[in-house]
């Protein structure tokens, strides 16, 4: 390759970095800089106007080195990437430099050595973005087939939805039906309409569906491989299944939480809602006062979070208890009615209209149940109140499945200190993991309503089934180039691997490593630990690495 | 490959509601940091064409094969020359209201609808422009370096054969004037949600200062008025859903951008259910001086120096109390765009109740009439995680029709 001429582009990104950083004088100071041949700053390097000047620039300076110093390579890289290769530039000849999440966010009140710290930054990236390479995408062929765990209504809509796309489905079920927790629901809010209706709706659909391949009593064993190339273990019992998937979407749900030593609960007297929901289809339902509380065992220093589906779900037993006995007397001891939008705030509205009386207690002064009455402190009437009852129902928030965990280690996803999975990024890939394909949706990732999980299950379905329909990804190509002749065939790299991707082969020359393309996340761990030096990491090599570390130290090796 | 999809958007660049705020809960990422990577891929998607300043006039047909007509209003400037140069607003005389910024500052009648929008180019406001509404002027043509401007540019109307249609036509945000006791229009020191987010912005009128509208001065003692216009049975019935979270959002910006900032939050339910969403409420007590107060207040007056006084009842004492503040934001509701009965029409769907686009909880993201699908405000009070996921759900529903269609 010719002489490197490197373009530095400076980004403001309004005042996140410009209202700290001193940016023009980045930009300066950037064509100080060797090989350094143009610089700019922009408002907004990631904007439409900023891509179009980058291109411009690698067109008209003829640039062959782009390096933007701005927010974060985790959102914006790919798309200063393409740019690149839009103005006809191999895109591994791009740089990041995160001025914004290493300098000015981090160093906000102290900008001018914020300032100098994004001047270093810029120079270690000056360095290594002279001795890049350029380097060719990998392409990975992509099974058509989708694994979905879990079959309640989130797994269910999923798997029907991308099988009339004409994929093939595999629906696994832990339990012996599909259905999952509205097994257990006896009406839906805000509909009333009966749980079992639904169920029964949506698995005779499944049925007929010949896309869909049904195993309940079945858990995931195991799981390798990666996107398009998922090899999965099922256990049935005793036998094992084997198939490969191209995908895999987690709908494994939540679990309501059982209060045990909460509040006198006993199952009898004082039940949690999932239970009163039996005794209402059961037509057992007897009480003629009943004093529901609400956040029992959430909103506390253990689980700090709002369940969101315990206002709704007690509201609509409220209302199921006035209809089944008019003259029930019916008490809900709340913190927060937590009824967003259109429907559940109008359902609120209902519960009231029909007598339903709302108490609102603090979480200092906690209801205390005794024997016959329920003590609480009233906080707007500022008094004591006691109320007799002859049922107390305990609103218990859903709870992460107990073995979230161990289906996380399988997968290779994470999960949050609340047990839920944990999506790749909050709002732009909601339903997505980090790692490629593979998705969540419904109660496996928060609490839900029913619609919550059924549009989740839509968006779990549409981002899975893109790599099916396009038939192949690309990967990467940042990953360990073997020198055959170096190697020793030691194995450390194998054992030092955390992705299985890259292992020890007999060859004609002896024992020797090689790299699962595909698999390789480019983490580096071979690299690191090969006592030969025999690998060397591709896009991040020593000779780009010390360049970065000299830079730093302003010494020439 | 994949599905060739036309984008219509009526105003001159796409981004929307998101556009106009400064971050996003509850990691209070900046909201066009995230925005525009997603405005860049839509414009350059092989498979996307863009139809700006363009409205939907007619649908005929049925699932599988509508013909929409899209009325594509002129720009008056010529996409493919225009290099967003900003010549020609240096020189437009005409000052009129900028929509974007809400109105909270002027600009010219040849104008970019905001810096990072998409497509990157200038537009002419056809009821501002002297020459179109005079027939004199034309200084931005005599200056325009690329001749991009294009008096001579009609409406056109596109006729499109599509499968299936999304609707995402997002909300409009409730005017409080009509609450007369909290005195929004004659007090200067009382502003909506939006109006604050674009002050607080970085590329907004004040550069990201929150200044107090009636004299400059930073304003350090925040009061948040939740439930404007929401949970009121003589505006709206509903919770607007988001508002809690917005407004503890905004208070850490004020916070963030000067530690001095004390922040009141006066609110009926505090509704914080979603991922994360009760840490941050916690995170706003803590670290970002925030106080949350259960009381709706029944009305605003103004001191001498034109500081609002909230007056509310304090729920330890049960007794009516006066505090003065810098600033009050009113959490205006989020409601249904005005023109969606005609939009409806048009499409042949239904509205619920409250001219939100009507669904059922089981099939959520389905409007009444087949193949054509709904997400985001427009079918309810959403936030941006789950207008997000509906939108990738409204996507599968109509990758699900025309699939159907295919195989038929």
């Amino acid at each position: 390759m010719n002489e490197a001429r490197v373009g530095v582009f400076v980004c403001h990104c309004g005042t996140n970095i410009g209202g700290f950083l001193d940016v023009p004088s980045l930009a300066k100071y950037s064509l100080t800089l060797p090989y350094v041949i143009f610089s700019q700053e922009n408002q907004y390097t990631c904007s439409e106007t900023g891509l179009t000047e980058i291109k411009d620039a690698i067109v008209e300076k003829k640039l062959n080195r782009v390096i933007v110093a701005a927010c974060t390579p985790r959102t914006h890289e790919p798309l200063f990437r393409s740019a690149c290769k839009d103005a006809g530039l191999n895109p591994y000849l791009f740089q990041f430099v995160n001025i914004r999440d290493q300098c000015s966010w981090v160093h906000m009140h102290d900008p001018e050595a914020a300032t100098e710290k994004a001047k270093a930054l810029i120079r270690m990236g000056v360095a290594r973005a002279v001795l890049l390479e350029p380097l060719e995408e990998l392409k990975i062929e992509v099974t058509p087939n989708a694994l979905v765990i879990g079959g309640g209504i989130a797994g269910m809509t999923c798997a029907l939805s991308l099988a009339n796309r004409g994929f093939e489905v595999k629906l696994v079920e832990k339990k012996d039906r599909l259905g999952g927790t509205l097994n257990n629901l006896y009406k839906l809010y805000p509909t009333h309409d009966e749980a079992s209706r639904l169920v029964q709706t949506r698995i005779k659909e499944i049925e007929k569906n010949p896309k869909i391949e049904i195993l309940t009593s079945s858990e995931v064993k195991e799981v390798e491989g990666f996107v398009g190339n998922y090899n999965v273990v099922i256990s049935q019992g005793e036998n094992n299944r084997f198939f490969k998937a191209g995908v895999i979407i987690v709908a494994t749900g939540a679990e309501a939480l059982r209060p045990v030593g909460m509040y006198g609960y006993d199952g009898e007297k004082v039940v949690t809602q999932l239970e009163l929901e039996r005794i209402l289809r059961e037509r057992r339902f007897k009480a003629n006062s009943v004093v529901m509380i609400q956040c029992v065992g959430s909103r506390n220093e253990k689980r700090a979070y709002c369940s969101k589906v315990c206002c709704p779900t007690a509201l609509k037993n409220a209302l199921l208890i006035k209809e089944a006995n008019p003259e029930a007397q019916v008490f809900m001891l709340y913190r927060d009615m937590v009824t967003p939008g259109t429907e559940f705030e109008d359902y609120y509205g209902k519960a009231r209209e029909t007598g339903v009386v709302f108490i609102k207690y603090c979480p200092e002064r906690p209801p205390v149940v005794e024997n016959s009455s329920v003590k609480v402190y009233d906080e707007l009437l500022d008094e004591e109140l006691s109320l007799p009852y002859n049922l107390v129902v305990l609103s218990t928030p859903m709870v992460a499945q107990a073995d979230s965990g161990d289906l996380a280690q399988k997968l290779k996803v994470p999960i949050d200190e609340d047990g839920f999975f944990l999506e790749a990024h909050v709002k732009l890939r909601p339903v997505d993991f980090a790692t490629d394909g593979i998705y969540v949706c419904g109660c496996a990732h928060w609490p839900a309503n029913i619609d919550e999980s059924i549009f989740q299950a839509y968006a779990a379905a549409s981002r899975a089934s893109i790599p099916m329909s396009v038939g192949h990804v690309t990967a990467e190509p940042i990953i360990p180039e073997i020198d055959e002749a170096e190697c020793s065939g030691c194995g450390l790299c194998e054992m030092a691997c955390p992705f299985k991707a890259i292992q020890i082969e007999r060859t004609e020359k002896g024992r020797k490593a090689m790299v699962i393309a595909a698999s390789c996340k480019g983490c580096g761990a071979c690299g690191a630990g090969c006592p030969q030096r025999a690998i060397t990491m591709k896009h991040f090599t020593d000779e780009q690495l010390l360049a970065q570390v000299h830079a730093l130290a302003e010494v020439t090796p | 490959m994949g599905i060739r999809v036309h984008l219509a958007e009526k105003k001159p660049s796409i981004g929307g509601r998101m556009a106009q705020l400064d971050k996003t809960f509850p990691t209070n990422d900046c909201s066009i940091c995230i925005l525009a990577p997603k405005l860049a891929d839509c414009f350059r998607h092989p498979n996307i064409t863009l139809y700006t300043l363009s409205e939907v006039k007619d649908v005929t047909g049925q699932k599988g094969g509508f013909t929409v007509k899209l009325r594509k209003y002129a720009r008056f400037v010529n996409d493919d020359e225009c290099i967003n140069c900003g010549e020609c607003n240096a020189k437009c005389p005409v000052k009129v209201p900028d929509e974007f910024d809400m109105g909270l500052r002027k600009r010219e009648a040849i104008y970019l609808y905001y810096l990072q929008g998409v497509p990157p180019v200038m537009a002419i406001d056809r009821n501002h422009c002297l020459y179109l509404t005079k027939g004199i002027c034309k200084i931005c043509e005599k200056f325009c370096p690329k001749d991009a401007i294009d008096f001579e540019q009609k409406d056109l109307d596109v006729v499109l054969h599509v499968g299936a249609i999304i609707v995402a036509t997002g909300f409009n945000s409730f005017d409080p004037s009509s609450i007369t006791q909290y005195g929004y229009k004659r007090y200067r020191n009382v502003i909506t949600s939006l109006e604050y987010e674009r002050l607080i912005c970085a590329s907004g009128p004040t550069g990201g200062h929150l200044e107090k509208p009636s004299d400059g001065k930073p304003a350090e003692r925040i009061a948040f008025i939740q439930c404007v216009g929401s949970r009121d049975i003589r505006n709206n019935r509903y919770c607007s859903s988001v508002c809690c979270m917005h407004a503890t959002k905004e208070a850490m910006l004020a916070h963030e951008h000067n530690p001095n900032v004390k922040s009141y939050i006066f609110y009926m339910d505090l509704r914080a259910a979603g991922k994360d969403f009760q840490k941050y409420i916690k995170r706003g007590e803590q670290e970002y001086n925030i106080s949350y107060i259960r009381s709706r207040v029944p009305k605003i007056t103004v001191d001498q120096n034109e500081n609002p006084v909230i007056w509310y009842e304090d729920p330890e004492s049960s007794k009516t109390e006066k505090m003065t503040v810098d600033l009050a934001v009113l959490a205006t509701s989020l409601m249904p765009r005005s023109d969606v009965k005609e939009l409806a029409k048009v499409l042949g769907v239904e509205l619920d109740e409250y001219n939100f686009f009507k669904t059922d909880p089981l099939n959520p993201l389905d409007t009444t009439r087949p193949g054509i699908f709904v997400c985001g405000c427009c079918r309810g009070p959403t936030d941006i995680p789950e207008s997000v996921a509906q939108a990738s759900g409204a996507a599968e529903r109509a990758a699900e029709a025309l699939h159907e269609v295919m195989m038929a």
